[in-house]
């Protein structure tokens, strides 16, 4: 091992007037580098790819399958009168498996991921303190939502604009809106989804607090999506409906009537922000004094 | 008596961790000097690397303090932990990426590290440990030597006034054991504090200025080399044809615990001066082949203290 120089040492230990560089309060090169790792895993390259073939494979079969002939009413026979009903419809598919999917692997890797490989133990000695760790984590989990969003919408907006042109969008209210009005509703549409996918995002991060196994930690988020979506069909539980997730996730619907029906959705952002206060703080409870054996 | 006066760069007090029912760490005082190269002896599984994770904030302990660097530990964890390197149970990285990507995202995490000089550090670091021409490659493929390798480059990102190296040598061969060895003089020479645990004493032997040895939990023997070596009494050898001849002066002399087997004699020479030993053999016509005073090895005084055998403790 060769001496190289950079790493000198700090003669007097107690010395505060040796450190030239001062941390600053807000830094953001964690966050930068946890959706680097986010974003440089195959796995999750390969699951985008997945995300965006979806609206791409729904248009095309559509532009084969039907006529010009347009019926209105439900989102799907839309697509064929304007190419943005194209991510709209894909959402409505994506959003019952693929999308919160996507969010359980991703949270219930962030912790539990890092106990499982080892590294959290050197995290945690950088050091990075426990609660810094998880508003980070849940940042990128976040972000993570967006970019899948994101990767559903912009190829979906592009593939369906190319095939079906981009018209006077017709709402489901029977009415027709502008094109600029149109791209604000599905900026609004995919905003909301990723604050509902955040919210599951929440779950899964405290779910990956419990364990060192990031499977086992995704596998139980997807049976938190499963069973709500299960619990939504049965009318009888009608009470607890207005507590899951996923009944809330649907209320995208609401913005592509004229004008925007803004109960549901309001509902839903309310319930979003409540689960990421109440999961993050699980999440922290459980993590601010757990024992790192890993 | 100069150890006392230093300020520690470690200690506990009454520092204790049970996991359920069973006690791991029990009731220990651990004294590290500021300067110095801190060997942490004992058997695997006798509480060695508990102990370092309670001392990293990585464990809390069951009762009792600790404190590194003089900031009491998890209060002021963040203050001391950024002067630490260490290296807790062998090396963890993310597999698919680099060397040199995976020293970036540590540095990243780091809030008292300059993002301007991340490259340049990083790259000392590895040249440091003799890796950086394997830096752009994916951790999957490294040996477990270069694993170990780029976790010690790991906790040389920075300068850093204590290092805690959990078991540096394992998976190293022996030119890489030698390697680390320097290393840890180089540092120390520097002025950082190394605490270094091993479960062969062979391994820090010979870099140590103060030992401390473990036993099932608790903290068996501690201070520098030469107050734990002074435990031990030298021993006086004869090697002769006539052993029992040789024992008998021996006697004569005052030597204790004298014994005899073909071909040497021993025993305990106590204030007895070597020269006179040889002298009165001479005298009495017993033909001296060789003659040696030893101190026990250390060795010898590592397994009395923590037992000799392959049985795990705890």
């Amino acid at each position: 091992m060769s001496v190289a120089e950079g790493v000198r040492q700090r003669p007097e230990p107690e010395s505060e007037s040796e450190p030239a560089y001062r941390p600053k309060p807000f830094s953001t090169r964690l966050f930068r580098s946890e959706m680097a790792l986010i974003g440089g895993r195959r796995r999750n390259q390969m699951g985008l790819l997945v995300l965006a073939a979806m609206p791409i494979i729904m248009a095309v079969a559509t532009k084969l399958t039907t006529s010009d002939r347009h019926r209105g009413g439900d989102l799907m026979s839309s697509m064929t009168s304007n190419g943005l009903f194209v991510p709209i419809a894909a959402f409505l598919v994506e959003m019952t498996m693929f999308l919160p999917l996507a969010i359980a692997m991703l949270s219930g890797d962030s912790i539990a991921g890092e106990a499982n490989l080892g590294t959290l133990r050197y995290l945690l000695t950088v050091p990075v303190s426990r609660t810094r760790l998880l508003a980070v984590k849940f940042a990128s989990l976040c972000a993570g939502a967006l970019w899948g969003v994101l990767v559903v919408a912009i190829p979906g907006a592009i593939v369906g604009i190319a095939l079906f042109g981009f018209g006077p969008m017709p709402t489901l209210s029977g009415t027709t809106l502008g094109a600029a009005e149109a791209i604000g509703r599905l900026v609004l549409v995919c905003l909301y989804l990723t604050a509902g996918l955040s919210a599951l995002a929440a779950v899964g991060l405290f779910i990956s607090t419990l364990t060192e196994q990031p499977i086992g930690a995704a596998v139980a988020v997807m049976i938190v999506t499963i069973v709500s979506w299960i619990l939504v069909g049965v009318p009888q539980l009608s009470w607890l409906h207005p507590w899951l997730l996923v009944n809330h996730w649907m209320a995208f619907e609401d913005f592509v009537r004229d004008p925007i029906a803004w109960d549901a959705p309001l509902a839903g952002v309310r319930l979003f922000a409540l689960y990421a206060v109440v999961f993050w703080t699980l999440a922290w409870a459980r993590f601010a004094g757990k024992d790192v054996t890993s | 008596m100069t150890a006392a006066v230093l300020p520690l760069a470690v200690s506990t007090a009454g520092l204790t961790k049970r996991f359920g029912s069973r006690t791991v760490v029990s009731d220990l005082a651990m004294a590290v000097p500021t300067g110095s190269v801190y060997g942490f002896l004992g058997p695997n599984g006798s509480g060695k690397t508990t102990t370092i994770r309670m001392l990293l904030a990585l464990v809390t302990p069951t009762t009792g303090t600790r404190e590194v660097l003089g900031c009491p530990i998890p209060d002021a964890a963040d203050r001391a932990l950024h002067r630490v390197g260490a290296l807790v149970e062998g090396p963890a990285f993310h597999p698919y990426l680099s060397g040199r990507a995976n020293l970036a995202r540590l540095d990243a995490a780091d809030r008292h590290t300059d993002p301007a000089t991340a490259k340049a550090r990083i790259d000392a670091a590895l040249d440091r440990v003799g890796l950086l021409a394997a830096a752009t490659k994916r951790y999957r493929a490294y040996s477990l030597g270069m694993r170990q390798r780029l976790a010690i480059a790991g906790a040389l990102l920075t300068p850093r006034d204590l290092l805690v190296l959990d078991e540096p040598t394992n998976g190293l061969d022996p030119q890489g054991t030698r390697e680390v060895r320097s290393l840890v003089a180089s540092l120390a020479a520097d002025g950082t504090t190394v605490l270094v645990s091993s479960h062969l004493l062979s391994e820090v032997e010979q870099m140590c200025t103060h030992l401390g040895v473990m036993r099932e939990g608790e903290l068996v023997a501690q201070g520098t080399v030469a107050e734990i070596r002074g435990k031990s009494r030298p021993v006086s050898r004869v090697l002769t044809s006539q052993p029992d001849a040789a024992a008998t002066v021996l006697r004569g002399l005052g030597l204790a615990e004298v014994t005899s087997r073909p071909g040497e004699a021993h025993g305990i020479p106590g204030g007895v001066a070597p020269e006179a030993i040889v002298a009165a053999l001479v005298g009495a016509g017993v033909p001296v082949a060789g003659f040696t005073v030893t101190s026990a090895s250390l060795e010898d005084l590592f397994v009395a203290l923590t037992g000799e055998g392959f049985d795990v403790s705890g």
